[in-house]
């Protein structure tokens, strides 16, 4: 397996560039450059000709996963396949050369695609207004807190509500924001237990934060009800879309009663991670909490020559004012929006369905060989547990390094925490049943062997360009950077 | 593996009680579970801790779970050698793997702790 460094293919000599002679009537770089810029050693650079440092990335960039090489199951995640037409339309010049502080006139393009996109957003999430501004999901959750507490002013609401089977950024922007956060246990079907929230909802509570589908893939049927509970005491219904994908074109949060709805346009809209971002986390709110969003909004007026003008709007005097610099990840809002426009409202619905189909499908092929905790039918990913394949010695996360044996990426692992040695499953709708398939055989072998032949199975990975790591090492040796001679 | 001659929470951490000094960890069942242990935070020497509150918080790779003290009092010393190498708990959870020693203010508490036969009923329920 390919594993070297620039600096080990380093020979003298090789170049990947030709500069000219400084001409001799500058009487050398000393009479030019004051002392103090002049180097006074070598440059300690690695030395090597173009297509050598090509082949060195193309080598390396085969070695890594990603969803154009394989299944990519990763539960919670979404990590469905993005279409290249995408970055073509992100890339062209009249968006990607945009200055960030180009006057509006400048940009009418780029704020014109910016608000139709709030619509179409609205339409989806059934949200009377979008803001594109936050940086993703957990950005969305912290603005929608920020919002909840100017909308509750003088109330002195401090209790956030989650259920334990959130996403763990909820907690996290609870405390961000300055909330108590009172946790509610699920029910013994994996869902919100209506008797237990009604004995929570109180004078002090800010909102309520709900997954639907949940992080089980289990889509909250009492939704009616949870919204009543959590509007008579006076709390805010927020929902944590990262599970969105399951509802696009069948369900709209809007309808569903929930007053703020986050978007994970990365994710549900396809548009590339995983690697760290950019993401992009539109908030979809109802008309009561307009006033409060983020700075600016695009908005609209009838123009002089075209039929519209469209304007940033700072004038919002309740308004929770920025989250992001400037106008949010703008990029990611267009790759989405060209994915929205070439599928249309039946596509989207497509992919609803079919993310749904393809999580049963995987779901009803492997609860013989694993235990699934929670047997209903899903939405789109569902959670295993590797409880029996723990009564021989093999824990899951042994079960996920053996699956990258087989070019496929590991399941989300050890979460939700309700479910013991989970696996959390996600096909999303990019794989064809050929490849789920695959999956299926694959997950049978490993059930196989955990029981047959456990080794196999807990001395993977071996067919990775890395095997078996030091986790504890990996998280505690951070700096790994290969060091210069001469900065140092 | 539950020694006989400790007593135990039920959030798995285990105390060896001598006079009015308690000594602290996790048990090995909870050693276990979490896997390799990356880093733990500790509470400063002289603090309070009170009965089943959170007074640290320990990470491993696969998760972060608090540490709840099993009983209340002022901490009197704590474990310095596991800043630098926590996965002391994994591989000695009752012994160097200790994480702090507090003087009791409130002796009933120990009461309210499990017997180790109690506390393998809690781990076998789990």
């Amino acid at each position: 397996m390919y594993d070297k460094l620039l600096i080990e293919l380093s020979r003298p000599g090789h170049t990947g560039f030709s500069l000219p002679e400084l001409p001799e009537y500058y009487g050398g770089a000393e009479s030019i450059l004051p002392s103090s810029c002049l180097r006074k050693s070598e440059l300690d650079l690695p030395e090597l000709s173009e297509p050598e440092v090509v082949r060195h990335f193309i080598a390396l960039s085969v070695k890594n996963h990603h969803i154009d090489k394989g299944i990519y199951p990763l539960g919670s995640c979404t990590m469905k396949y993005n279409p290249k037409v995408n970055d073509v339309i992100a890339s062209l010049p009249g968006f990607s050369s945009a200055h960030p502080h180009s006057p509006a006139d400048c940009v009418q393009g780029t704020l014109e695609l910016m608000y139709d996109m709030q619509n179409i957003l609205a339409a989806i999430s059934g949200m009377d207004s979008i803001t594109l501004q936050p940086a993703a999901g957990a950005s969305g959750e912290f603005t929608a807190l920020l919002m909840m507490k100017a909308y509750h002013k003088k109330q002195n609401r401090k209790n956030i509500i989650i259920p334990d089977s959130a996403h763990g950024t909820n907690p996290a922007s609870v405390a961000l924001a300055g909330y108590n956060m009172v946790k509610l246990p699920s029910n013994n079907k994996g869902l919100i237990d209506t008797e237990k929230l009604a004995s929570v909802c109180d004078k002090d509570t800010a909102g309520f934060m709900l997954t639907n589908p949940n992080t089980l893939g289990l889509f909250e049927n009492d939704i009616e009800k949870i919204a009543t509970i959590v509007h008579e005491s006076g709390g805010l219904l927020y929902m944590d879309g990262a599970n969105l994908n399951a509802l696009l074109g069948l369900v709209r949060p809007g309808d569903m009663g929930f007053d703020i709805v986050h978007f994970n346009l990365h994710k549900t809209l396809s548009t590339p991670h995983g690697g760290g971002g950019p993401g992009g986390g539109a908030l979809g709110v109802k008309s009561f909490l307009e006033p409060f969003l983020p700075i600016p909004v695009v908005s609209r007026k009838s123009g002089k020559t075209e039929k519209y003008t469209y304007f940033l709007d700072f004038n919002r005097p309740d308004s929770i004012g920025k989250v992001h610099g400037f106008y949010g990840n703008v990029a990611i809002a267009i790759m989405a929006y060209a994915f929205i426009r070439q599928l249309g409202p039946e596509g989207l619905k497509n992919i609803a369905k079919t993310a749904i189909i393809n999580a049963n499908y995987l779901k009803e092929n492997l609860k013989e060989d694993y235990i699934l905790p929670y047997d209903s039918p899903c939405m789109h990913e569902f959670v295993l547990s590797g409880d029996k394949q723990l009564e021989h010695g093999v824990k899951t996360s042994a079960i996920a390094k053996r699956i990258l044996d087989f070019g496929i990426h590991a399941p989300t692992v050890y979460f939700p925490l309700i479910v013991h040695e989970a696996l959390m499953i996600e096909p999303t709708e990019s794989e064809s049943k050929q490849s789920l398939d695959y999956f299926i055989s694959v997950m049978k072998q490993i059930a196989r062997e955990a029981k047959e032949n456990p080794e196999i199975v807990n001395s993977a990975p071996t067919n990775t360009p890395v095997g078996k790591l030091d986790e504890a090492k990996a998280s505690k040796n951070l700096d790994v950077c290969w060091k210069s001679k001469v900065y140092k | 593996m539950i020694p006989e001659e400790l007593k135990y929470s039920k959030e798995h951490e285990w105390v060896k009680i001598d006079g009015d000094i308690a000594t602290v960890g996790i048990t090995d069942y909870a050693q276990g579970e979490l896997g390799d242990i990356v880093f733990i935070e500790l509470p400063a020497v002289g603090s309070k801790v009170e009965f089943m509150k959170p007074f640290g918080t320990i990470e491993a790779v696969k998760a972060v779970s608090d540490l709840f003290s099993p009983i209340s009092g002022e901490v009197t010393e704590i474990n310095t050698a596991l800043e630098d190498d926590a996965g002391i708990i994994n591989s000695s959870p009752y012994g160097d793997g200790w994480i702090i020693k507090v003087k009791i203010s409130d002796p009933s508490e120990i009461n309210k702790l499990l017997d180790p036969d109690g506390y393998k009923n809690l781990i076998d329920q789990d």
